[in-house]
């Protein structure tokens, strides 16, 4: 009984497939990290308003191998458009140039606009990751930091390097950067010993940023931490309230996911396509637009 | 007829009665589920190599596991000495400038070594191998960040392929095969090619011959040699085959070796293919393993279970990981479709094994 209304659910859902844009976005966002949630709503959002067929995959245990099959699988239906981020040009660039020697238009967002233009990609949805830090890293400057630890959860992501790396060369100190995995209790354990050595922590995303405020809450330094985010969350909003977190830059990663959609589908319709990237950030959260900022925070912020 | 065992047995419940009968089952039943629900596009060549590839990478570490597991242990560090063997041969390569060959030999015999330590300390102290490998898991993940950001300061080393150009070895690992026969099927137009006539599909991936070779060797060895009669002996009843003069220990040493031998090999095929190694790689796929050997009819108690079982569990795993990309399912319910059907294809497979065992 059980098998017959799982199947009759499939089978209804496949039906629906039968429209007539097909665009396959891949990216390497885990399923558990909130910021790709806000992407996928971009996606899903762009999927309603453009009502076109969007196929949204990413490997389950963040491997970028399966990733590049994934990649593959895509293009083997040979969709209208393809979305990708490009973490790793070394895994997925095999994959991305098979997609573009066949004529289907492809669109970097994220990470990995500079590869994707090199092998032919239109054009690129995101913030350059170097410069958000290097930025983000002369305001922390200005406001006397001399030392800075950089919590890092996604170690092998090298735009997650690149950030790190700008905020350090704009201090002219050695980029310093902790791996502390995804595990929250785990990253604040990490993170708390730490603390006491540097003036400033720059955290690289949400899923590090939580754990961290708890670990600079308990630590009890005494002294405030110059601390910096990347990406929004609640919790980030409520810290930046708070005085806890100084500022917070937001690449506003909900158009990386709506963008693509809409300018696929205007140029699959009509041929039409814009020239030039899409910066979707960097932006600055402090504490003076934070209000702005709160009521959508985690869902399209 | 006064004694059953004098009795013929028709073809028909002869292969009935084989262990990887219950396997090819799940595989047809999987296989039903995805023509059903799938695009079209899944069966076409490009995508057909989309989830074999899968398969073999998984196969590759599952006639491994599957040994040990007839032997009646298990290796949990296998996903973790493929990322340790992976930044191994991508660091000497890339970094230091050493033939790409002598890497890969450098890579085999130090997993060597570990699935060595591996095997000596669980057959020495008696411990669970699943505790002794569960803390090799932790220990080689680490070394590979460790090392990695101490020799680069990254952990995510690319550049392989320039760098092996032309090496012997590393294109037996990362190269294709039979890539003069997809150029001839496209020139007589029987598969897709690019505007200017080169097929889009240039070749069958090594990895997937590797996957052919291991599955063909472990046959062998378990079927046709006395090797393959300790295996089973040593998982079945190790006190028994000890009196019987089974060397238990060497036999437990050696399967923990031929593990690490495995993950080098699914390593190498990795990093000579897609040209870049991380820290990260193999993540979580010890349990692929296991789960894929498991479907293939083998028991978590060892002393039971055929190499052939375990490949066609692994392309279940295939099938299944990447065949969900061709349908419409939301890739939010990703991992409970993927549990329920695997659940599904162990159950079918198992109650499948019991019906026929009991006639």
């Amino acid at each position: 009984m059980l098998k017959k209304v799982i199947c009759g659910l499939l089978c209804a859902s496949s039906l629906i497939l039968a429209k007539d844009i097909n665009i396959a976005v891949v990216t390497h966002g885990a399923d558990t990290d909130g910021f790709w949630s806000v992407v996928k709503n971009g996606v899903n959002a762009a999927t309603k308003d453009m009502g076109v067929n969007v196929n949204y995959r990413n490997p389950a245990s963040g491997d970028l191998t399966e990733m590049s099959r994934l990649i593959a699988s895509a293009v083997a239906k040979r969709p209208d458009g393809l979305v990708v981020t490009i973490p790793d040009s070394n895994a997925l660039g095999g994959a991305i140039k098979k997609a573009i020697k066949l004529g289907i238009p492809v669109i970097t967002i994220n990470s990995g606009g500079a590869y994707g233009k090199e092998v032919g990609a239109l054009m690129h949805i995101g913030q350059s990751e170097y410069d958000a830090g290097l930025q983000a890293g002369k305001r922390a400057k200005k406001a006397g930091v001399k030392t800075f630890i950089c919590i890092n959860q996604e170690i092998t992501n090298i735009s997650l390097e690149q950030r790190c790396q700008g905020f350090a060369d704009a201090l002219g100190v050695k980029n310093n950067m902790l791996d502390v995995g995804v595990d929250p209790a785990e990253i604040e354990r990490k993170v708390k010993p730490r603390l006491k050595d540097y003036d400033a922590v720059l955290a690289l995303g949400p899923v590090a940023t939580s754990p961290t405020m708890r670990a600079v809450k308990k630590a009890r330094l005494g002294r405030h931490i110059y601390f910096v985010t990347f990406d929004l969350s609640k919790d980030i909003i409520k810290g930046i309230k708070s005085g806890v977190i100084d500022f917070a830059i937001d690449q506003q990663q909900y158009l990386q996911g709506y963008m693509p959609i809409v300018v696929l589908t205007q140029m699959a319709k009509y041929g039409v396509l814009q020239s030039g990237d899409i910066n979707s950030g960097p932006g600055y959260v402090t504490k003076e637009n934070v209000s702005n900022v709160e009521k959508y925070a985690g869902k399209y912020r | 007829m006064a004694d059953e065992r004098l009795g013929s047995e028709s073809l028909y419940s002869r292969v009935l009665k084989k262990p990887e009968f219950t396997s090819v089952v799940g595989v047809i039943g999987v296989f039903l589920v995805f023509f059903m629900i799938a695009e079209d596009a899944m069966f076409t060549l490009e995508g057909v190599l989309s989830w074999t590839e899968q398969a073999a990478l998984i196969g590759i570490i599952a006639v491994g596991a599957c040994l040990l597991m007839i032997g009646g242990e298990f290796d949990l560090s296998v996903g973790s000495m493929i990322g340790f063997s992976g930044i191994i041969m991508a660091i000497m390569t890339v970094e230091y400038g050493v033939p790409a060959w002598i890497s890969i030999i450098t890579a085999f015999i130090v997993a060597c070594g570990i699935g060595f330590l591996n095997g000596y300390i669980v057959v020495k102290t008696k411990l669970p191998s699943f505790i002794v490998t569960l803390a090799s898991l932790f220990i080689l993940r680490g070394l590979t960040v460790a090392i990695s950001r101490l020799l680069t300061d990254q952990t995510l080393v690319g550049g392989v392929k320039e760098a092996s150009e032309g090496d012997w070895l590393a294109s037996l690992f990362g190269g294709e095969a039979f890539t003069g026969l997809f150029t001839y099927l496209a020139e007589i137009g029987m598969i897709a090619t690019f505007d200017d006539g080169t097929p889009v599909v240039t070749g069958i991936k090594m990895l997937l011959v590797w996957w052919v070779g291991l599955t063909i060797i472990g046959v062998v060895i378990l079927r046709l040699t006395k090797y393959g009669n300790w295996i089973y002996a040593t998982g079945g009843d190790e006190q028994a085959s000890k009196n019987m003069g089974v060397p238990t220990d060497k036999v437990k040493i050696m399967l923990f070796m031929a593990t690490a031998v495995c993950a080098t090999i699914f390593a190498a095929c990795q990093v000579f293919d897609y040209g870049s190694a991380d820290a990260q790689r193999g993540l979580l796929k010890e349990f692929e393993a296991i789960i894929a050997v498991v479907m293939g009819g083998a028991l978590l108690t060892g002393g039971y279970g055929t190499v052939i079982g375990a490949s066609l569990g692994a392309l279940i795993f295939g099938i299944v990981n990447i065949g969900i990309s061709y349908t419409a399912i939301d890739s939010d319910w990703f991992r409970v479709f993927l549990g329920m059907m695997l659940l599904g294809a162990v159950m079918l497979s198992n109650s499948v094994r019991k019906k026929i065992m009991r006639s």
